[in-house]
């Protein structure tokens, strides 16, 4: 693997390699040292979670990080194409990790530069590291990633973190359950892959309909800032409100996930039950993106 | 006979033939043909298969198999006649190639390929109906929804 790019060309054993990595590096069982490696942080998009976990796995690896927030104050504001930025941030840094508002942002730097590239949010496509991350924390929780039943909740049609998840589980023979108004609905190009794959799944409008019957309740964010006409947004903003009484009939084993920000989709009162997973969630993240980074360096 | 009145045959070149009705003038502009070229176009001829259909004949060119696999997006069921000595001395029945670049733009305005000096790339995952699917923004279009770039 050269790049992290897309979840739809990660095969089921590189997925499997780098959540053992991770384990490994959670359980201190390797410790990789990239004391002279430097990571560029380009975020042309606001992040918090996945900008600070990217930067504090790197340090925990000893590598340096480069930070590039927005495009206030940069060449990029001049009018300095993509293409030429990253042309230049390949000679600073060893690896780029890219998060874009515009799709395919990431696979158009993998191929002009080349060091690695990995890819932390490209518009409404993919997200890749939140995907193993999800993995991993699907693993560790149900002691499996086969055969487990899923439902993804909110904003299917926009949230690129439900996509990227819906590829990967394709390799793990899953159930799926899409919950989403209409409008969200899960893109068609998607559900033709899962069709060809053989996977099972099915639309629902009502998070009443599956939660009880599911191993993994993953919750998503309406996103304000991907809705082309605000009136769509303000319909839809707070159909999905998970409560502490909605889950008292759920499965022993089952897990919420979400990757974060939260608005009003989960109640607080969720936090302190066994079943919110979403703090430890984000955890998690730093050793998949310590393994997804030494991997890509080729230091493990 | 009357054909022949209508379009004179040539005697070394390409000939494409079954283009669909009015698509010719696309034709030539996807196969980037060039001023000097000597080309004969036929509009709206009469055809047992298509109906109606159009015809260019390229003097002098022999176009290779992979050049006009670019036109199969719009003209599926046209052929390729190499002519040497006013002869047909090769047919080829016209593919649609795995990868399409450069020929289709994205109708995603979000997509990476319509804000930056990008060749666009689709991958062909299905021909009839026609499905491609586009290499940056990953997205599946259907044939009425694609865009050409000439």
């Amino acid at each position: 693997m050269k790049h992290l790019i897309s979840m739809r060309e990660v095969s089921k054993d590189e997925i499997i390699k780098i959540l053992q990595l991770a384990r490994k590096i959670e359980n201190r069982e390797i410790t990789p040292n990239l004391s002279n490696k430097v990571m560029a942080l380009l975020f042309f998009e606001p992040s918090t979670r996945t900008r600070f976990s990217f930067e504090t796995a790197m340090k925990r690896l000893n590598g340096e990080v480069l930070t590039l927030t927005g495009a206030e104050g940069t060449s990029i504001e001049k009018g300095e194409s993509l293409k030429d930025t990253v042309k230049m941030m390949e000679r600073y840094a060893d690896i780029i990790v890219i998060r874009h508002r515009l799709e395919g942002a990431a696979r158009f730097v993998s191929e002009v530069v080349n060091i690695p590239v990995v890819n932390a949010g490209d518009g409404a496509n993919q997200h890749p590291t939140q995907t193993l991350l999800d993995l991993y924390s699907i693993e560790k929780t149900q002691g499996r990633l086969d055969n487990l039943k899923i439902a993804m909740v909110g904003d299917l049609r926009y949230g690129r973190t439900v996509h990227s998840l819906s590829y990967a589980l394709m390799h793990f023979n899953p159930m799926l359950f899409f919950v989403s108004p209409k409008t969200l609905s899960m893109p068609d190009n998607i559900k033709i892959d899962l069709k060809d794959k053989g996977i099972n799944f099915e639309e629902r409008e009502r998070i009443e309909d599956v939660i009880n019957k599911v191993d993994i309740l993953y919750m998503t964010r309406i996103q304000r800032e991907r809705f082309p006409d605000p009136t769509e947004y303000e319909l839809v903003k707070n159909i999905y409100v998970l409560t502490k009484e909605m889950l008292k009939d759920a499965k022993d084993n089952l897990k919420v996930l979400h990757p974060l920000p939260r608005v009003n989709e989960i109640e607080e009162s969720v936090d302190s039950t066994k079943f919110a997973y979403y703090f430890e969630q984000a955890e998690n993240g730093i050793f998949v993106r310590q393994a997804i980074i030494s991997m890509l360096l080729g230091e493990v | 006979m009357e054909r022949k009145l209508k379009v004179d045959a040539i005697k070394e070149g390409t000939v494409i033939d079954h283009i669909p009705r009015a698509k010719a003038l696309d034709v030539i502009k996807i196969l980037k043909l060039k001023e000097e070229d000597i080309i004969t176009i036929g509009i709206n001829f009469s055809s047992k298969k298509l109906g109606r259909k159009d015809i260019i004949k390229i003097e002098n060119k022999e176009l290779t198999e992979e050049e006009v696999n670019k036109i199969a997006l719009i003209a599926p069921d046209a052929t390729l006649n190499i002519i040497k000595d006013y002869n047909v001395v090769k047919k080829i029945e016209i593919k649609l190639p795995e990868v399409l670049e450069g020929i289709i733009k994205c109708p995603n305005p979000n997509c990476i390929s319509n804000n930056e000096k990008v060749i666009s790339r689709f991958f062909v995952i299905s021909e009839k109906p026609v499905k491609v699917r586009c290499a940056y923004c990953e997205r599946i279009f259907t044939s009425d929804e694609i865009e050409y770039e000439y």
